[in-house]
């Protein structure tokens, strides 16, 4: 599962910042999951869950939250967001987003102009928000 | 007296950049194949590289970079094959070959991907793609210097550069541009592979020469290429993969 991927990266960063900051302990650790990619939050939970035992995350409260992705037009300034452009059972956009969501330059189009010339604003990829830490 | 605790809130950096050498750390060599000009031959010359490696029993990856004109698939003929999913991505075998496309998740679509965005395009494939054990990843990089010679640079500092040219001077000069920023970042330089050469022109290795890198020799122009793009088998018997074997040979062995 491609989940296993982000966990892996996640946690690599935790435990790297965590130890340049000479942490003794991680009481909490936030992650943000942009829609766009569709994170399975089951699957994501039980790896972190695998891949953080025996390190000084495994008591750490991981708060995962999702996030709205939000486009924005280059060419006629339009803002919209990600529900507004794909529907659950579009497979084939979604499994291409769900990998690289850069990969949305292909599919999604504004919704006003139907430019391909847009930013992704809000909501891209997963990530580390922060974490808080004891020392 | 006790111990004082402290207490912070920390932002974190990229998580994907911390996989990164991760997932390279069983890759013995990553050779990238650039130019800096278009239509050289890169594609083919990546390609070929990879099925010549691949038939001498190594252990090869091949990741097509250009995100904007993908073509290895349309060498090595790669149809109806995906990755697996298994905690990452597994590039599917193709002639022997790990290739790893964009071309999997949006077939022939265009991709107007700007700068930044083609930076993140090529982290998160870094991050996910699992090459497993491998003597060699060759990487197949668009036209131009930036992005993409940019990130390989700072995001994997191993990458050896064999560098395609053209006797045509239009190249030749844009080559020099990448060569000359290529020995400003101090990054190793297998040398420039000539191709679609010409019996009467010598400038790709004058220029070799007063640069102060390799000539590794001339790739005939050779028709029958053409004929054998989607056909590995019979792209490796033409002349031009006969003269590339040679110079494999010299450089890889």
């Amino acid at each position: 599962m491609h989940e296993w991927a982000l966990a892996e990266a996640m946690v690599a960063t935790i435990l790297t910042v965590a130890k340049e900051k000479d942490a003794s302990k991680i009481t909490e650790a936030k992650i943000k999951l942009g829609k766009l990619q569709q994170i399975e939050f089951d699957i994501l939970s039980f790896a972190l869950k695998e891949l953080t035992k025996g390190t000084l995350l495994e008591k750490a409260d991981i708060k995962l939250e999702e996030e709205e992705t939000k486009f924005k037009c280059r060419a006629c300034g339009f803002e919209w967001n990600f529900s507004d452009s794909v529907k659950p059972d579009d497979n084939e956009k979604s499994e291409a987003m769900h990998f690289v969501p850069d990969l949305a330059h292909a599919f999604i189009r504004c919704p006003k102009c139907g430019s391909p010339d847009f930013e992704i604003i809000g909501g891209r990829g997963a990530w580390v928000e922060y974490i808080n830490i004891s020392k | 007296m006790g111990r004082i605790h402290k207490h912070l809130k920390v932002k974190l950096p990229d998580p994907r950049l911390a996989v990164i050498d991760e997932r390279l750390k069983r890759v013995k060599r990553v050779i990238v194949v650039a130019s800096g000009k278009g239509g050289v031959g890169k594609s083919l010359v990546a390609t070929t590289l990879s099925l010549i490696l691949a038939k001498d029993g190594r252990k090869v990856g091949l990741m097509d970079l250009d995100f904007h004109g993908p073509s290895g698939h349309i060498v090595l003929g790669a149809k109806k094959v995906v990755p697996k999913e298994e905690r990452g991505i597994v590039p599917p075998n193709v002639h022997g070959i790990k290739f790893m496309s964009p071309v999997y998740y949006i077939g022939e679509q265009p991709l107007p991907l700007r700068g930044t965005e083609v930076s993140d395009t090529f982290v998160e494939l870094l991050a996910i793609t699992k090459w497993g054990r491998l003597d060699y990843l060759v990487i197949d990089v668009p036209p131009g210097i930036a992005e993409e010679v940019l990130d390989i640079v700072r995001l994997i500092k191993r990458g050896e550069f064999l560098i395609v040219a053209t006797p045509s001077e239009l190249a030749v000069r844009t080559v020099a541009k990448l060569t000359k920023l290529l020995l400003e970042l101090e990054v190793t330089i297998l040398g420039v592979v000539e191709n679609m050469s010409l019996e009467d022109a010598e400038r790709v290795e004058e220029q070799a020469k007063e640069l102060g890198i390799d000539y590794l020799g001339p790739l005939p122009f050779d028709r029958e290429v053409e004929r054998s793009l989607g056909r590995p088998k019979k792209l490796l018997v033409t002349k031009f993969a006969r003269a590339f074997r040679k110079v494999v040979e010299s450089k890889f062995s």
